[in-house]
C-alpha cells in the first residue's frame, strides 16, 4: 500500500465516530434519492412504454349520434394537430348476466354496466391493442374483454338480459387496451345488432396528437375537434394523461415527499461531511505538519483529506442504493404487471447516477477543508498542538461569567462563542434536524387527515344496515347471485322511524348506491345516493357546496379531471337506455373507490329507474350518549324491521400506512444523522477543550457539572436553531403536501394542509433542543469520565 | 485541627499501571499542618503519582491515602471533586490558566464551582491578588502576562478556597531564572504563613529555599526524607 494509502486508512480507522457518521448521513441521503428517483422513472416506464408500443390514444371522445353522423365524425381525423385517428366505433352501455360459471364468478351474476365497442380488428394506427388470450371477435355471437376487467376467459358466456330476446355472447379473447378505450368489444355487426330498437346510437372516436405532453395540449387538440363538430356531439372525453395519472397515482403521491427527504438528506450530508473533514483538519494540524516534513505534498495532502471523507461516503452510498432499491419494491408493487412489464425496479442508471451525484457533493464538501490542510505551512503546523481559540468570545464569556447561574452553566452558555463556525454548523444541522422534524410531524397529521377524509361512510357513531340482496358499502360492486333468495331488506320507512324515536338520536341520513355510465368516464360508475340531511355527515368540499336538492352532484378531482369537466358542468347518467342529468354543484374530498364515485341525491336513482331507497343509515348521536346502551335499545326497536344497528368504524388505508411507516423512517433517520452531527461537533469542541476540562476538575468540577456545561454549550444552538427550523419545517410542507395530492390527482382539503397548531409547533421548536442534547449527551458522559490526570497531560 | 496533627496520612500505597512495574511501592508518608514538603526524584520516579494520590485524581492499587481526615482513596469522583474544591489548592509548571478567561475570572474559578457568595468571593479574589502583586492585571487575559505573573495567578487561584493543603507540581519549571526565584519567595512566604505545602520538584534549590522537609522517591520508593534547613526563610 502507498504512504497516501497508509495515510487514509488510518484517519479514516481512527476517527470511527466521524466515519460512522459520515456512513450514516450518505446512507440516508441515498436511500431517500435513490427511492424518490427511483419510483419517479419505474412507475412511469411500463405505462410510456406500452403506450408508445401500443400507439395509445391521447384523447378517447365519446360522441352523441344524435347530434353528428359517423361522416362528420371520420372527418375529424384531419383536425388540426390530430396525426392519427380511428372509428367511429359504434359504442353501447350493456348489463352483462353471466351464463356459465367460474372460480370468482357464478353463473346468473348481475354484472354492472359495461362499454361495448364495436371495432373490427385488435390493431389499427391507434390504441393497437394487444390480445392477451385467444382471438379478437370477427362474427356475430363473439365478445373479447378488456384485460383487468371481469374475471373471464375464453370459452365463458355472457348473456344481456334488457336487450330484446336477451342474446348471449361467447368470450374469445382478452385484450389490453393502454388507455382502457372500452371494456368490451364486439365486431361492428354485432354492436349494430345489440343496440335496442329506439335507443340513441354513440360512438367512440381515439386521437393521436402532434402535441399531447400537457393537460392544455390535450385540451387544446380536443378543443380543435369539438370545433368541427355539432355543438353538443362530444359527451365526454378522456385524456391518456388522466389514464396515466390513476396507474401511476398511488407511487407518484410517494414522490414529492420521499424527493424532499432526499435533498434535506444530501444538503445535511455536505454539511456534516464538511464539519467532520474540517474538524479532522483541525485536530491534527501537527499530523498534517508532520507529513509534510516528511515529503507529503500539498496535493498529496488535500487527496488524503478528501479520501478520507469519500471511502465512508461510498460504504454509504452502496448501503444506501440497496436500502432504496428495497424500499421501492413495495412502494412499486404491482404497478408494473397491469402493463406487462412484470414486477418494477428501480433502473440501473439511477442506482449509478444518485450516488455518483452524492459522492461528487461529498468530494466538494470536503475539498474546501482539505484545500486549508494543503496549504498549512508546515513550520507552523509541526509548532502547533491543537488549535487554540484564537481569543474568541472572550467578552461572551466575560458576560456570562456575570449571570446568577451555576458557574458550569455560564462557562457552557459561552462555549459556542470560542468557535463561531463550528457552532453555526452545528445549528445548522439542528436546524435541519428541526425541519426534518416538523415536516415529518406534518406530513403525519396530513395523512392521518386523509384517512380520517377518505371515506364516505365514516360520519355518526352508529350504522343500520337494512339488509337485503343489495346490501354492501359504498363502492362495492354489487352483485345479485342466484341461487338462495336474498334476505328481505327492512323498510326504510320504519327504520327512520324507529331511529326518530330512538332517544339519543342527533341526526341521521340514509344512502344507497347503484352502478351506472357516467359521461365522459370510461366504465361503470358507482354513484352514492343520499336521502335526509346529510350535511353533517358530508365529505370535506374543495370547492363548491354539498348537495341541496334533486339534480346536483359532487365528485372528487379525480371525477373531474377523468371526465373533463369542472364544478357547474353537468355530467349526464346513462341506466338502461334512460339518461338523467346531474349538475355539478361541487369537489369534495374522498378517495374511496380511487375517488371515482358521484354522490348525488337518491331522486337521481329514481329517475333512473333505479332501487332509490337507503340501504345503509349513518347516525349521530347526542352528546355523552352511552354507546352499547343506545345501540341495545335501537336494535331492539330495529328486530321486527329486519334492520341492524351497530358502531361505526372505517378501516385504515394500506397506502397510507406504508407511506405512514416510510415518514417515520426517514424521520428518524435524519434525526438521528442531524443529533450524530451535533454528537461530532461537541466531540471535537470536547477534544480541542479536554485540558481546560481537566483543569477545571482539578478545582474541583465535579461530573455532575461537567455534564451540566457540556449540555448547557449545545442547549442554546438547540433552542434557537430549532425555532428557526419549525417555520421552514411548516413551509416545506405547505410546498409538498400539495404536490402529493396532485400526483394522486387528488385536491387537498384545507384542513390536511394546515395541520400544525400553536401548542404543535411550540413542541416541535423544542424538538432542537432534543435533538442538540441527545447529540451533545455521549460526549459530555465521555467529559465527565475522561480522568483529571489524564486531560491535564493532553495538548 | 491541631498544628502538629497530620494532614496527610499515607500508608502503605502502592499503585501500578497495567503490566509494568509499580510507579509507587509500599509508601508510607505522614506530612503534618505547616509543614511545606518537597518531593525530589528523577523522571519516573514517582512523583507526579503521589501527587495524584494525595489530590485524588488517582487511587492508590493498595493502601490508604488519607487527607485532614477525608478518605481519599474511598471518594467517588463527585466527592473527590467536592474535596479538591474545599482542601486542595493545586499550583502546575504550566499554570493550566484558562485562556479565554481574565485573571479575576480564572481567580474566581473555585469559589464560584463551591458556590461562595459572589461577593465574598470577588473580595477574597481583589485581596489575593492584591496581596501576590497583581492585582494591576485583575482584568487582563493570560496570555499577556510573562510566566512568573502567569504562575502567581494560579497560586491565588489554588489559594481562593483556603486549601489545607497546596499541591505545587514543578511550581517554577517553566520559568526563567528571575520568575522562578520571585515563585520561590512566594511558597516560602506562604509557608511562613501558616500555609501546608507538598512540592514537587527537581530544582534541589527550590527545594532547599522553600521546603522544611524533603522525601525523595527513587522508582516509587521513598529513599530519602530529612528535614531541610531554609536558609531564604
Amino acid at each position: 500500500m502507498s504512504a497516501l494509502g497508509r495515510v487514509v486508512r488510518a484517519g479514516v480507522g481512527r476517527r470511527r465516530v466521524q466515519t460512522a457518521v459520515m456512513i450514516l448521513t450518505t446512507l440516508m441521503a441515498v436511500t431517500a434519492s435513490v427511492l424518490a428517483a427511483g419510483l419517479l422513472v419505474a412507475s412511469q416506464a411500463p405505462f410510456d412504454h406500452a403506450f408508445a408500443q401500443q400507439h395509445g390514444a391521447h384523447l378517447t371522445g365519446q360522441f352523441d349520434g344524435t347530434k353528428v353522423t359517423a361522416p362528420q365524425l371520420a372527418a375529424t381525423a384531419h383536425a388540426s394537430g390530430v396525426t392519427a385517428a380511428a372509428g367511429p366505433f359504434r359504442t353501447l352501455s350493456l348489463r352483462p348476466r353471466t351464463t356459465s360459471g367460474s372460480d370468482p364468478l357464478p353463473a346468473g351474476a348481475d354484472l354492472p354496466p359495461m362499454t361495448v365497442v364495436g371495432r373490427a380488428s385488435a390493431g389499427g394506427p391507434v390504441d393497437d391493442t394487444v390480445l392477451v388470450d385467444g382471438t379478437w371477435a370477427t362474427r356475430p355471437g363473439q365478445i373479447v374483454l378488456a384485460y383487468g376487467g371481469l374475471p373471464l376467459r375464453p370459452g365463458a358466456q355472457l348473456t344481456f338480459p334488457d336487450l330484446p330476446g336477451s342474446p348471449t355472447l361467447t368470450v374469445v379473447g382478452v385484450a389490453r387496451s393502454v388507455t382502457d378505450t372500452a371494456e368490451a368489444w364486439v365486431a361492428p355487426a354485432q354492436a349494430e345488432a345489440l343496440t335496442a330498437q329506439g335507443s340513441t346510437a354513440t360512438y367512440e372516436m381515439l386521437y393521436r396528437f402532434r402535441h399531447a405532453g400537457t393537460d392544455a395540449q390535450v385540451a387544446a387538440d380536443r378543443a380543435a375537434i369539438t370545433a368541427a363538430l355539432p355543438r353538443g356531439a362530444m359527451t365526454g372525453s378522456q385524456s391518456y394523461l388522466t389514464v396515466k395519472l390513476q396507474a401511476v397515482a398511488n407511487t407518484m403521491a410517494f414522490v414529492p415527499f420521499v424527493a424532499a427527504f432526499g435533498v434535506l438528506g444530501l444538503l445535511l450530508s455536505v454539511l456534516i461531511i464538511g464539519i467532520v473533514v474540517s474538524g479532522a483538519v483541525g485536530a491534527a494540524t501537527r499530523r498534517i505538519g508532520i507529513l509534510k516534513s516528511l515529503g507529503f505534498t500539498p496535493a498529496q495532502v488535500v487527496r488524503a483529506y478528501v479520501a478520507q471523507a469519500l471511502i465512508p461516503a461510498a460504504i454509504g452510498c452502496v448501503l444506501g442504493v440497496v436500502c432504496g432499491d428495497l424500499l421501492a419494491v413495495p412502494v412499486l408493487g404491482d404497478a408494473g404487471s397491469a402493463y406487462g412489464a412484470g414486477s418494477l425496479t428501480v433502473p440501473l442508471w439511477v442506482d449509478v447516477a444518485v450516488p455518483a451525484a452524492a459522492l461528487a457533493l461529498v468530494a466538494c464538501a470536503a475539498l474546501a477543508p482539505a484545500l486549508r490542510a494543503g496549504r498549512l505551512r508546515t513550520v507552523e503546523a509541526i509548532t502547533v498542538g491543537r488549535t487554540p481559540g484564537a481569543g474568541r468570545g472572550r467578552l461572551v464569556r466575560r458576560l456570562t461569567g456575570r449571570l446568577p447561574v451555576p458557574r458550569a452553566v455560564s462557562l457552557g452558555l459561552a462555549n459556542p462563542f470560542a468557535h463561531p463556525a463550528r457552532s453555526a454548523t452545528m445549528a445548522a444541522a439542528v436546524a435541519f434536524g428541526a425541519v426534518t422534524v416538523t415536516f415529518g410531524v406534518g406530513l403525519a397529521l396530513t395523512l392521518g387527515a386523509v384517512q380520517s377524509g377518505r371515506m364516505l361512510n365514516s360520519a355518526g357513531s352508529v350504522v343500520v344496515a337494512t339488509g337485503g340482496g343489495q346490501q354492501g358499502p359504498p363502492g362495492a360492486q354489487v352483485v345479485h347471485v342466484g341461487g338462495e333468495p336474498d334476505a328481505p331488506k327492512a323498510d326504510p320507512a320504519e327504520v327512520t322511524a324507529a331511529l326518530r324515536t330512538q332517544k339519543g338520536t342527533r341526526g341521521f341520513y340514509g344512502t344507497t348506491q347503484a352502478q351506472v355510465s357516467a359521461s365522459g368516464v370510461t366504465g361503470a360508475t358507482t354513484v352514492v345516493a343520499y336521502q335526509g340531511d346529510s350535511s353533517w355527515g358530508a365529505p370535506e368540499m374543495v370547492s363548491g357546496a354539498w348537495l341541496t336538492g334533486p339534480g346536483q352532484a359532487v365528485v372528487s378531482t379525480r371525477f373531474l379531471r377523468a371526465a373533463g369537466i369542472q364544478v357547474g358542468d353537468t355530467v349526464t347518467l346513462t341506466e338502461r337506455g334512460r339518461h338523467v342529468s346531474v349538475r355539478i354543484v361541487g369537489e369534495a374530498f374522498f378517495t374511496v373507490g380511487e375517488g371515482m364515485e358521484l354522490l348525488t341525491p337518491t331522486s337521481t336513482l329514481a329517475a333512473l329507474g333505479l332501487d332509490s331507497q337507503p340501504s345503509r343509515f349513518n347516525v349521530e348521536t347526542e352528546p355523552g350518549t352511552d354507546l352499547a346502551g343506545y345501540l341495545a335499545s335501537l336494535n331492539a326497536s330495529l328486530d321486527p324491521t329486519g334492520a341492524v344497528a351497530f358502531a361505526n368504524t372505517s378501516g385504515t388505508s394500506d397506502l397510507i400506512a406504508t407511506m405512514d411507516a416510510l415518514v417515520g423512517m426517514l424521520t428518524l433517520m435524519l434525526v438521528a444523522v442531524a443529533g450524530l452531527g451535533v454528537l461530532n461537533t461537541v466531540v471535537l469542541d470536547t477534544r480541542d477543550r479536554v485540558h481546560d476540562l481537566g483543569v477545571l476538575k482539578a478545582l474541583g468540577m465535579t461530573p455532575r457539572h461537567t455534564v451540566a456545561m457540556v449540555l448547557t454549550s449545545v442547549a442554546a444552538i438547540g433552542l434557537l436553531a430549532g425555532a428557526a427550523g419549525v417555520p421552514i419545517g411548516v413551509a416545506l410542507h405547505a410546498h409538498v403536501t400539495p404536490l402529493m395530492g396532485d400526483a394522486a390527482g387528488i385536491t387537498l382539503p384545507p384542513s390536511a394542509i394546515s395541520v400544525y397548531h400553536l401548542p404543535d409547533l411550540a413542541l416541535l421548536a423544542l424538538g432542537g433542543l432534543v435533538i442538540a442534547l441527545a447529540g451533545a449527551l455521549l460526549p459530555a458522559g465521555w467529559a465527565a469520565r475522561t480522568g483529571t490526570a489524564t486531560a491535564l497531560r493532553t495538548e | 485541627m491541631t498544628a502538629s496533627a497530620p494532614v496527610i496520612d499515607i500508608r502503605d500505597v502502592s499503585r501500578t499501571y497495567g503490566e509494568g512495574p509499580p510507579a509507587l511501592a509500599d509508601v508510607t508518608l505522614s506530612v503534618r499542618a505547616g509543614e511545606a514538603l518537597a518531593v525530589l526524584g528523577p523522571s519516573g520516579s514517582g512523583k507526579s503519582t503521589l501527587l495524584n494520590l494525595i489530590a485524588g485524581l488517582d487511587r492508590p492499587s493498595t493502601g490508604s491515602v488519607m487527607v485532614d481526615g477525608l478518605h481519599v482513596d474511598e471518594l467517588g469522583e463527585a466527592a473527590s471533586a467536592k474535596y479538591r474544591r474545599a482542601k486542595i489548592g493545586m499550583v502546575f509548571q504550566f499554570f493550566n490558566l484558562l485562556d479565554d478567561l481574565t485573571v479575576t475570572d480564572n481567580v474566581l474559578l473555585p469559589a464560584q464551582l463551591a458556590g461562595m457568595p459572589r461577593a465574598e468571593a470577588r473580595t477574597r479574589a481583589g485581596d489575593l491578588l492584591e496581596s501576590l502583586g497583581i492585582d494591576r492585571h485583575a482584568r487582563a487575559y493570560p496570555g499577556r502576562l510573562s510566566g512568573g505573573e502567569r504562575q502567581r495567578v494560579a497560586v491565588a487561584r489554588a489559594l481562593m478556597n483556603r486549601p489545607a493543603l497546596l499541591l505545587a507540581d514543578e511550581p517554577t519549571g517553566a520559568l526563567d531564572t528571575a520568575s522562578g526565584e520571585d515563585v520561590r519567595e512566594l511558597l516560602a512566604e506562604l509557608n511562613a504563613d501558616g500555609q501546608t505545602i507538598v512540592l514537587v520538584t527537581h530544582d534541589l534549590g527550590l527545594a532547599e529555599s522553600c521546603a522544611t522537609r524533603t522525601i525523595e522517591l527513587v522508582d516509587g520508593r521513598i529513599v530519602r526524607d530529612v528535614a531541610t534547613l531554609t536558609v531564604n526563610r
